[in-house]
């Protein structure tokens, strides 16, 4: 089983997403993650989903999407030509001894520390899912408050 | 010119080259169905008892006459009552159009009378649908319609219309049908050659086809290679109709309800070219050991059927007319007889007849009886059940688009709308409804609509007193528990359909059957027959859910 991402371009218009969930779900394909844009034509919105699966799983998600009448294109992004980008938030609590070591390591990853409280403080990274899985699995020495992701987009080179 | 939105459909209708429609007004249909009224020297505009029965006879017109079904309803219930027939329509690939009106927009969203959001509930059972709640976007939206119902692999669409828009004042252009854009097939050249040479290396070869070959015209072409290759072929249900049955090397039906020979035909085959086929669950019981000595060759007009349930050697994704037309030059002309006499010999061994297992007609003769004694331009049209199976394996087909079945959905109820839809498209033809006791009663109203119009459908009801098909599943499967399949109904049909303004007649044997069919064939208007066929008739040979040839039941 690998990773696959799918860039979908669709008519911008209302019920777009629904059809495509709809469609997904009546077909039992498991979605990792599903991300919408704008793109720089306002007609056009672009929808990038991650899943996993086998080669035929992923002929079957993307000629069945394909189908659609308001997809207009879709592809499947090669990682060798690809940048993949996700956006992490996490509320981790940290006490005035902890501090310093989360800042060590939230520089190290090149993150932002966003707020910070008494008792919490909440990072912000941007990266590759790899970084983001690998700054959470550091940050589990701490008592993570909160997690959000917000899945990820894509573009080809 | 301006006109209203309600005008503009009966336009477009008629740029589209629809006379025909199938319906039921209500609260929100009322514009349009005022400009119908207007209409009505150029529209007919056919009344059903209930709008499933619309829906199906929409349905039963397009499989019948290969044109756009059309069907109006109204908002809320009259749009739901929709939802069965434009399933059953999705999934055996029937172009449709499902017209309905819905609340006022001002309304929309707030629970109004009579307000369901159609779209939404039909997203996963149509092709595209249209939410139109601007005047302005009614033509292309209409338009748009008619070409995704017939652009590539065919199927329902619905456009759902708030009454302001059918009430506005809108701008009219007239326009010609939308192009349908062409499914170009891919990588021509080598994968013909390809096709060609799997074709002409065979000696065990099989053509297996399904309903993409009617919707595609392509039966000609089907029948040209058999001949030229001497290739035997077999069909799914949705196929029936386009291999004449009285050809040799036409096999019939392959599945759980197929003959011997047939599926074993599949089975011991070396190549077997699929057209228009997706390897349903009823066709490919066993997906993995469907035809193991095989390569098998796929010819779609839609990819996603590529590898979707059987797993093909070689594929192309396009029209199956022009497929063919292009691998036709390329094959080499043929004689496989030693194979087809083994198929043969296989139909001998084990002969398609069904066993008489009590008293009344039996349901092979009803059938043959009937083949007998109409031209070959009739109509079959049936419910589901065993009724359809044994209609199934014994009309003797001539012509494509002269068996119409629910196959994908298996909508029981299906076949008095459909034959309805199927006579107003052929008012020439003769339409026979082949029904079970079970499925008639699920749509029997729609009697009323076939003496309203004095359509001389002849309904045969292979009336056996209990919900065979299950009834014959639990007596194989399930230990004889007849759960809720023994309904002890005393409907009387004769007296019923005489109640309904229509002719019926009561089969206790052969005789008759042969009687009283010979009479129907001359009344006016609708006639049923009630053959009270033995309980006990079963549906024979069948292969069990999952299993292979090897585990074909026999009695």
């Amino acid at each position: 089983m690998k990773k696959e991402v799918v860039s979908i371009y669709v008519d911008n218009k209302a019920n777009v997403l629904t059809r495509i969930v709809s469609l997904y779900g009546r077909r039992g394909f498991n979605i990792d993650s599903l991300t919408v844009s704008a793109t720089n034509n306002p007609d056009i919105s672009r929808i990038t989903v991650v899943f996993e699966g086998d080669n035929l799983t992923l002929h079957q998600i993307v000629s069945q999407t394909e189908k659609l009448e308001v997809v207009r294109s879709i592809k499947t992004l090669d990682s060798k030509k690809s940048f993949f980008r996700e956006l992490l938030m996490v509320k981790v609590a940290a006490d005035k001894e902890k501090r310093r070591e989360i800042k060590e390591i939230t520089d190290i990853y090149r993150a932002k520390i966003i707020s910070l409280e008494k008792e919490t403080m909440v990072l912000e990274l941007t990266g590759s899912p790899e970084k983001l899985d690998a700054f959470l699995k550091i940050l589990e020495d701490y008592d993570i408050v909160d997690i959000c992701r917000t899945g990820v987009t894509g573009i080809e080179k | 010119m301006k006109i209203t939105g309600a005008e503009l459909i009966m336009k477009i209708l008629l740029e589209h080259g629809v006379d025909t429609v199938f319906g039921y007004p209500g609260g929100t249909a009322l514009v349009i169905y005022d400009e119908l009224y207007k209409y009505r020297d150029k529209i007919t505009h056919v009344l059903t008892a209930h709008e499933q029965g619309a829906a199906h006879a929409a349905d039963g017109y397009a499989r019948a006459t290969g044109k756009t079904g059309v069907a109006f309803a109204t908002s809320g219930p009259g749009a739901t009552n929709l939802v069965t027939g434009i399933a059953t329509a999705y999934m055996d690939s029937i172009p449709t159009v499902f017209i309905t009106a819905n609340v006022g927009n001002s309304l929309i969203g707030r629970d109004a009378f009579q307000e369901v959001c159609i779209t939404g509930i039909t997203f996963p059972i149509t092709k595209h649908n249209y939410f139109v709640n601007k005047k302005e976007d009614l033509a292309d939206a209409l338009r748009n319609a008619f070409r995704v119902a017939n652009e590539g692999r065919k199927g329902p669409v619905l456009v759902d219309i708030t009454k302001d828009v059918t009430a506005a004042m809108v701008e009219y252009q007239p326009a010609e049908m939308l192009p349908l854009k062409k499914i170009s097939i891919q990588n021509e050249e080598t994968k013909i050659e390809k096709f060609a040479r799997y074709i002409n290396k065979a000696q065990r070869p099989v053509m297996f086809i399904g309903g993409g070959v009617l919707a595609s015209g392509a039966s000609g072409k089907v029948k040209e290679l058999m001949e030229k290759a001497d290739i035997p072929v077999v069909s799914s249900l949705m196929g029936l109709g386009c291999m004449p049955s009285a050809e040799e090397r036409y096999l019939g039906m392959i599945g759980m309800h197929g003959s011997y020979a047939a599926n074993k035909a599949i089975s011991e085959a070396d190549m077997i070219l699929t057209i228009g086929s997706r390897f349903s669950d009823r066709v490919a019981l066993n997906p993995e050991s469907f035809g193991k000595k095989a390569k098998i060759l796929q010819i779609d007009i839609d990819k996603s059927e590529i590898n979707k349930n059987v797993y093909v050697s070689e594929s192309i994704v396009g029209d199956c007319k022009d497929a063919l037309e292009m691998i036709l030059p390329q094959v080499d002309s043929a004689q496989h007889r030693e194979w087809i006499a083994e198929i043969m010999d296989w139909n001998r061994q084990h002969p398609m007849a069904v066993k008489n297992n009590g008293t009344g007609p039996n349901p092979q003769d009803i059938i043959e009886f009937m083949c007998d004694n109409t031209d070959r331009e009739t109509i079959f049209v049936t419910d589901v059940g065993q009724h359809q199976m044994w209609a199934a394996q014994y009309v003797k087909q001539t012509n494509p688009r002269n068996f119409i079945s629910s196959g994908g959905l298996g909508t029981m109820g299906f076949g008095y709308g459909a034959a309805i839809g199927a006579q107003m498209g052929n008012p020439d033809k003769r339409v026979i409804h082949v029904t079970g006791d079970g499925s008639l009663h699920m749509n029997l109203q729609e009697a009323c609509t076939a003496v309203s119009q004095n359509l001389p459908i002849i309904t045969v009801i292979f009336n056996n007193r209990v919900l065979g098909m299950v009834y014959q599943w639990q007596t194989a499967f399930y230990d004889h528990r007849y759960s809720q399949t023994t309904p002890e109904r005393k409907t009387d049909f004769v007296k019923l359909i005489e109640a309904f303004g229509g002719t019926g007649f009561k089969a206790d044997s052969k005789e008759e059957f042969e009687e009283a069919f010979c009479k129907a064939l001359k009344a006016e208007g609708p006639v049923w027959i009630d053959c009270r066929i033995a309980i006990d008739d079963k549906v024979l040979p069948m292969i069990p859910n999952g299993k292979t040839i090897d585990d074909m039941l026999f009695e």
